[in-house]
């Protein structure tokens, strides 16, 4: 058995040379790829060390679990095999994890709301798995189109929650999501979005480093609770059972337990300001007065429509684009809209729960009026057009 | 605000209500201040030395011989426990336990108020208790005792507690066993 630690360790399993987090997301050259971003996934992955990958071939993201797989054939991740049913699969990506590995997964729409019960359980047993969450509708009826109304539902599972705009985003958040779930003040799972289809399925330009380089392996050693390890203690019998009868514990240490959780996620906002350059991403005229506050593919069609009013209105415009919803970015959403008076909440879903939470972070801290429109689902697209019609007609009534 | 407890009837929890979050490498956390390493020792020291029945509660990572750091830890804890005039109590294990644990002999991470209760501690170092664990026990602590709580943790800290020290491995130990020397000859105890 090697006795060599991280640090001293040069090549992970797959024999690619292992460097730092900085080197692999800001410094090593990148060249110029034309790929879906579900190739992105298996670009990410390639790169990430990963020891386990466990699949469930759902729409949109079946394609990105099948490339993982096909990393698995080439030698590039540890563990990979298909579970018997989405509730199987997050169960048994939490038993990887929990065994110390590094471990990934992809899901959509219905098929997160199956498994859902494990996201709440991943973040109180404090396991860094990372879930690439490709929305889609939830049914009924039955939609495989791009809708993100299951993102509202995940909000408070305990899991921080990240929101790729594209190809490259993923990419680069995939690499940086191990980093910072796997911090040990952190240590809570991470859910990775992109809008299904609308990237999943589609080619862009992404720059990308080569694929000799991979993160640092994950060291379950440094974990805030004990790695599951049958002969070594102190892992041998510390961890508590899934289920805590109340009659054993005082209802406080639920009570903490969750609040724990959720001081983790409040501990990652350092590192992920960090790897993602920020929580957010502001574009257009800084001192606009109409912005445009969205995530995803909403925030590349809102980035078009502030174009679309500078150029063919002479309208100054700007968008603030949530890179991260748990932590969610208040205090750079409150400057960022400082000067603001009609704060658009673009969104793919029907309820508005990204309103919701612009309304709840900027209440007392924004007079501005919060509008959340235009609002499409369902697969429907959200043209720039139509992001430029709903400014023009509001501001025109006022 | 992140003071000593206790602050209500909830568990508190200072990175959501104070926005308090572990200091930097380098750095350790007084309540809700980075400080130099030195300075958080020095008043950890004097916590311990000057409050009632303090105690110092080793968990699973220097209990057992698992790495050549945790058997000197353990032989240092002894040691700091002799210059702080400290009891030892262990949480030794994490699993709630039916019907209650025995407060005199053991602190459990599911009720740690308890053993603080029965024992009068008002003041104690957490050391070697995994980060979930400890996290979870002193927001519990700060919400229903008046225990001065320090956190001596190998990796990067805890802001529950009313000092954190952060990287603590056997050669930061030897530094706060020094410092706690001096403090304790200052006070004349």
């Amino acid at each position: 058995m090697s006795n060599l630690t991280t640090s001293e360790v040069k090549v992970n399993k797959s024999g690619q040379r292992i460097v730092s987090p900085d080197y692999l997301l800001f410094e090593a050259p990148r060249e110029k790829f034309f790929m879906t971003g579900s190739e992105a996934v298996k670009e990410a992955v390639k790169r990430a060390s990963v020891d386990a990958s466990v699949s469930y071939p759902i729409t949109p993201q079946s394609e990105a679990a099948h490339l993982i797989g096909e990393l698995w054939v080439e030698g590039y991740v540890g563990v990979y095999f298909r579970g018997e049913s989405e509730f199987g699969v997050m169960s048994e990506v939490a038993g990887c994890a929990l065994a110390g590995a590094r471990t990934i997964t992809t899901t959509s729409g219905p098929g997160t709301l199956r498994a859902f019960e494990n996201f709440p359980m991943w973040a109180g047993t404090r396991i860094p798995v990372q879930l690439v969450l490709m929305a889609r509708g939830v049914n009924a009826p039955l939609s495989i189109q791009p809708d993100n109304l299951e993102v509202g539902f995940l909000l408070d599972t305990g899991c921080m929650i990240w929101y790729a705009e594209n190809a490259q985003d993923l990419f680069d958040m995939i690499l940086a999501g191990f980093v910072v779930a796997e911090k040990p003040a952190v240590h809570v799972p991470l859910i990775t979005v992109v809008d299904g289809f609308f990237v999943s399925h589609t080619r862009e330009a992404i720059m990308i480093p080569p694929d000799d380089i991979a993160l640092p392996p994950y060291d379950p050693t440094k974990a805030p609770m004990p790695v599951i390890d049958l002969e070594v203690p102190p892992g041998r019998f510390l961890r508590d059972p899934f289920v805590m009868k109340s009659n054993y514990i005082s209802y406080a240490t639920h009570a903490s337990w969750q609040f724990e959780v959720r001081a983790a996620i409040e501990r990652s906002r350092p590192y992920a300001k960090h790897y993602l350059r920020g929580l957010i991403e502001e574009f257009g005229n800084p001192e606009a007065e109409i912005v445009f506050v969205a995530a995803g593919t909403a925030a590349s069609q809102a980035k078009e429509a502030v174009r679309m009013l500078k150029d063919e209105e002479g309208i100054e415009a700007k968008v603030v684009k949530l890179k991260t919803l748990r932590p969610f970015p208040y205090e750079e959403l409150r400057a960022s809209v400082k000067n603001a008076k009609y704060i658009f909440v673009p969104e793919f879903n029907v309820v508005g729960w990204m309103e919701r939470e612009i309304t709840k972070w900027l209440y007392g801290y924004s007079n501005a009026k919060i509008i959340g429109a235009p609002r499409v689902a369902g697969g429907m697209t959200m043209p720039a057009e139509v992001i430029v019609k709903e400014v023009l007609n509001y501001i025109k009534v006022r | 605000m992140a003071k000593l407890g206790p602050s209500g009837f909830s568990p508190y929890p200072v990175a959501i209500i104070d926005k308090v979050l572990n200091p930097p490498p380098g750095k350790a956390l007084l309540f809700d201040e980075f400080v130099d390493e030195e300075v958080a020792m020095r008043e950890a020291a004097k916590a311990m030395l000057t409050r009632e029945n303090p105690t110092i509660f080793p968990g699973p990572q220097v209990l057992y011989a698992w790495s050549e750091d945790a058997k000197k830890k353990a032989k240092q804890v002894k040691e700091l426990a002799q210059v702080l005039n400290a009891k030892i109590i262990p949480m030794y294990d994490y699993r709630p336990k039916y019907p209650k644990i025995n407060p005199e002999v053991e602190i459990n991470p599911n009720h740690p108020n308890l053993t603080i209760w029965h024992n009068n501690i008002k003041a104690c170092i957490f050391i070697g208790v995994h980060c979930h664990y400890a996290n979870v026990a002193l927001k519990i602590i700060r919400a229903e005792t008046d225990c001065f709580t320090i956190a001596m943790c190998s990796l990067e800290g805890h802001e529950d507690a009313m000092i954190t020290l952060r990287d603590q491995h056997p050669e930061e130990l030897d530094k706060f066993i020094e410092i706690a020397k001096q403090v304790k000859a200052e006070l004349g105890k």
